[in-house]
């Protein structure tokens, strides 16, 4: 009994640090934790230029700033990372399935644009305004999705260029939209924000990380994240998404409808896009959309998040809290008289460093090779 | 006897394999040492070695009878090694002469010495007699002057040792003629060569003796005067080979395949690539459609297989008009296709052999439930078909398709597609660029289908298969099938004129 008991246990053990260390051996992994610390090192160095005395605290600020409010600090992170990983992760399901959308920002923007309006005018809906609202988020930008896919499907017209133009599209038909449904709030730059019935619900998140902005993005973003690790590792809808990615000709060979797939995937991404718009603009206390000549700008740190985790769904989490944690950290910086944008050039540094990723991937080889004689994966 | 170069000793490891364990090879001044090998047996990692892209852990390197350490292509150029890649490294916007000099261009106030470099070209290719033009683009010209541009890119850097790898293998049989008597020249101006391949003609037309390497291993050198052909064979495979197919009696049955009036348009040109073109193929036969390549073939295949729209006619599968069917519908028909590229169309590189040999099937229920892939199936039937057709890879059924052998991959698909035991079997030169172990095989498994009252067309570019496996033989020429003719009567030579267009035959 005993020794069955303990072997349980070693068991457990071992399952344990195969989960806990088997990222260490992966090289992916190891590239991007090289591609963030050198990332970092660059916006330390900028700190030591600007202001060399407090280039240390600077540092130390950006690095555990998010814990300086204690579980509130951490409810922060998680409300700036919701958008962050949904956005990531409308890119990184793309990529995997061929295709390159840069049109997160745009899709967010449509999205946004019904979530607004549900959320502020159909309080008919009563409890479930914010439901509907998220589902008309979801529907706008998979709706603006659609539309490079069809063209890609039906006209082979490039993605990244009717991506981009979809963004300016949107970006320049919310002046137009949001007069026309007389959602314009206190200034003409702003779009109204949505009323508490059509907002986000927080589930008791609130007294738990001890925050009033705190809501379900966060859940919401996560169990999205989950099921496209899903759909696209275990279903065969995913299995036809890859190979159409991957090599159109052989998914065409073995019978795949691939304009069916290129047209989803674009849908899927789209929707995806429309839910980031969603945690963004559907919280209370949280951002308001602002209506203005550019683009929303977590539609391309999506890039961003998705480069770090190599379009990984569930690394996306890990990077998208990532980049979420340096910006909280990045918003005190100014105590220390650097200015907070600093944390966008970490986040650059970072994507460059990313794309060099064969460069590091190399080093690590080496390093690998003298150190343990062994090979990497 | 004085040796130019010598590899003794050589080991190189890769994870999980031993690519060359303790290989010595040792190449004579002035002639033509043949690497023989089959797929995998590390002839192309020996010949990487040398040309400094790996480094071996073991082993030493001498040339000219001092050692050398070859540490990169440079290295390799240096000391006078040369190396005609089976993939041509070309620029294809570039004309030939550029193509030749580019890297060592010589100049003048920046400007390149353009006519010095041409007078160079054709002075190489006068002495060598390697017919080019100097002016001609390189997307102009056919494989086989793209491959003597190669050669004379290797012979401008007077290079003196030649590696041609796998040459033949993107040849016509002409331009392999061609390409001999070329070997022969070098020969004769003083040149040594190492030919690696797995062709045991050209070993005896060309090569003045052999090595072979088995499964990374060093089996032996011999003289090929005194080796015959299944000597040779049997110390690449390890066991005897028979060059004699085994064919019963014929049995035919119905008609599966009905080609009527096919034309197919060109995807640029729109210009017919196929004309009116009708022919059957019945249970029990195996009709191989012959021709040089690029005669309307692989229009003619992709549109009976889907992957291209047709412009006119019509297609019959078991009596079943399939003309505008889906690819699915048909694969699920009873139609199997080796397709002639294997990376383009045949494999997901990216995806796993077990994902790979479920390519056609992963939406059946035996491998899915409410859209969930059953990974335990897809492995399982993986492994049924790396045992039942010996497919050989690093990982199992969880290797990537990328990392195996040519041959095994085209195993791997050979595999996939008999084992949905179609009706009527589509093989576009199934045996392109392997060795013979596997060539027989492939033959064998035709054969087999044929004998179990299958339908086979076969479309091959390679007389002897075209003779020895086929039941019938349609020749392709420019779009249009020309004869039909009877393999137990016709000669290579026949066919030959029918596939240059210098002579028509009858259709039935």
């Amino acid at each position: 009994m005993m020794n069955k008991f303990k072997d349980i246990i070693k068991k457990f053990m071992i399952s344990i640090s195969n989960i806990l260390f088997k990222p260490f051996r992966n090289i992916g992994f190891l590239a991007s934790v090289l591609a963030i610390l050198s990332g970092i090192l660059v916006g330390f160095f900028i700190m030591l230029i600007v202001n060399p005395p407090y280039a240390g605290g600077g540092l130390a600020t950006i690095l555990f700033g998010g814990f300086s409010k204690g579980l509130t600090g951490i409810g922060d992170v998680l409300i700036y990372a919701a958008p962050l990983l949904l956005a990531g992760l409308s890119v990184g399901f793309a990529f995997k399935t061929g295709l390159f959308n840069i049109g997160v920002s745009g899709q967010m923007a449509f999205g946004a644009f019904l979530a607004i309006f549900v959320g502020v005018k159909w309080t008919f809906l009563g409890d479930f305004q914010w439901a509907v609202a998220v589902l008309a988020a979801i529907l706008g930008g998979a709706l603006w999705g659609l539309v490079p896919g069809l063209l890609k499907a039906l006209f082979n017209v490039h993605e990244v260029v009717s991506t981009i133009m979809m963004n300016w599209i949107a970006v320049y038909g919310a002046f137009v939209a949001y007069a026309a449904a007389n959602l314009i709030g206190s200034t003409t730059q702003n779009a109204q924000k949505v009323i508490r019935t059509g907002a986000l619900p927080t589930w008791g998140l609130d007294s738990l990380f001890n925050s009033n902005t705190i809501d379900i993005g966060i859940i919401l973003a996560v169990i999205a994240a989950i099921i496209i690790h899903i759909v696209l590792n275990k279903t065969t809808f995913g299995f036809e998404l890859k190979a159409v990615g991957l090599n159109k000709d052989s998914a065409k060979y073995a019978g795949i409808n691939s304009k069916r797939s290129i047209i989803l995937s674009m849908v899927i991404a789209g929707a995806l896009s429309g839910l980031a718009a969603a945690t963004l603009y559907l919280n209370v206390t949280g951002a308001t959309y602002k209506i203005e000549t550019y683009p929303i700008s977590q539609g391309f740190e999506g890039i961003a998040v998705a480069l770090l985790a190599y379009s990984g769904p569930l690394p996306i989490i890990a990077s998208s809290i990532f980049f979420a944690w340096l910006k909280v950290g990045g918003d005190q910086l100014s105590g220390w008289g650097y200015d907070p944008n600093i944390i966008g050039v970490i986040i650059s540094a970072i994507v460059y460093f990313s794309a060099l990723g064969f460069v590091f991937r190399k080093v690590i080889k080496k390093i690998f090779k003298k150190q343990f004689g062994g090979e990497i994966l | 006897m004085e040796y130019i170069i010598e590899m003794l000793n050589i080991t190189k490891k890769f994870p999980g394999v031993i690519a060359n364990d303790n290989v010595t090879l040792q190449l004579r001044k002035g002639e033509i040492l043949a690497l023989l090998g089959e797929n995998g047996a590390g002839k192309s990692t020996l010949m990487s070695v040398l040309f400094g892209l790996y480094q071996a852990e073991e082993g030493t390197i001498k040339v000219n009878g001092k050692e050398v350490r070859i540490e990169s292509a440079n290295d390799a150029n240096n000391l006078s090694i040369g190396m005609v890649h089976q993939h041509f490294k070309l620029v294809h916007n570039f004309t030939v002469a550029e193509n030749i000099f580019l890297g060592m261009e010589d100049t003048k106030y920046g400007f390149i010495k353009m006519e010095d470099a041409i007078r160079r070209i054709e002075e190489l290719s006068n002495r060598y007699k390697l017919k080019i033009d100097p002016y001609a683009k390189i997307e102009d010209i056919t494989v086989g002057m793209q491959q003597r541009v190669e050669i004379l890119k290797m012979l401008y850097r007077n290079a003196e040792i030649l590696i041609f790898d796998e040459p033949t293998a993107v040849l016509t049989p002409q331009e392999i003629d061609e390409l001999m008597k070329i070997m022969k020249n070098l020969i004769k101006e003083g040149k040594s060569i190492i030919l690696i391949t797995h062709k045991l003609n050209e070993i005896k037309a060309v090569a003045d003796r052999c090595s072979v390497l088995r499964k990374g291993k060093y089996i032996g050198t011999v003289d090929v005067k005194n080796t015959s052909l299944e000597q040779l064979a049997e110390m690449m495979v390890g066991r005897k080979i028979s060059f004699v197919i085994d064919k019963p009696e014929q049995k035919l049955g119905d008609t599966v395949l009905q080609v009527e009036n096919l034309t197919v348009l060109g995807s640029h040109s729109h210009k017919p690539q196929v004309k009116n073109t009708s022919f059957k193929v019945k249970q029990g036969e195996i009709l191989c459609i012959a021709g040089i390549e690029g005669n309307g073939q692989t229009y003619l295949i992709e549109a009976i297989t889907g992957l291209i729209p047709i412009h006119e006619g019509k297609i019959l599968l078991n009596g079943d008009d399939i003309t505008y069917k889906s690819i699915r519908n048909k694969t699920l028909g009873g139609m199997g296709h080796i397709p002639a590229d294997r990376h383009k169309h045949g494999l997901i590189l990216d995806f796993t052999l077990a994902e790979n040999l479920v390519l056609q099937s992963y939406f059946k229920t035996e491998f899915q439930t409410y859209g969930f892939l059953k990974f335990d199936e897809i492995k399982e039937h993986g492994k049924k078909l790396i045992k039942k057709f010996d497919i050989r890879s690093g990982q199992g059924v969880m290797t990537p398709a990328r990392s195996m052998s040519g041959g095994n991959q085209q195993k791997a698909i050979v595999a996939r597609e008999l084992d949905r035991n179609p009706d009527l079997m589509i093989a576009v030169t199934p045996t392109r660029g392997l060795d013979v172990g596997a060539i027989e095989y492939i033959h064998k498994q035709l054969i087999e289908l044929r004998n179990q009252g299958k339908a086979v067309l076969l479309i091959s570019l390679e007389l002897d298969e075209v003779l020895n496996v086929a039941d019938r033989i349609m020749v392709i020429y420019e779009g249009e099938l020309v004869a039909e003719v009877d393999p137990k009567t016709t000669t290579e030579n026949e066919l030959g004129l029918f596939m240059s267009g210098s002579k028509r035959g009858i259709l039935s």
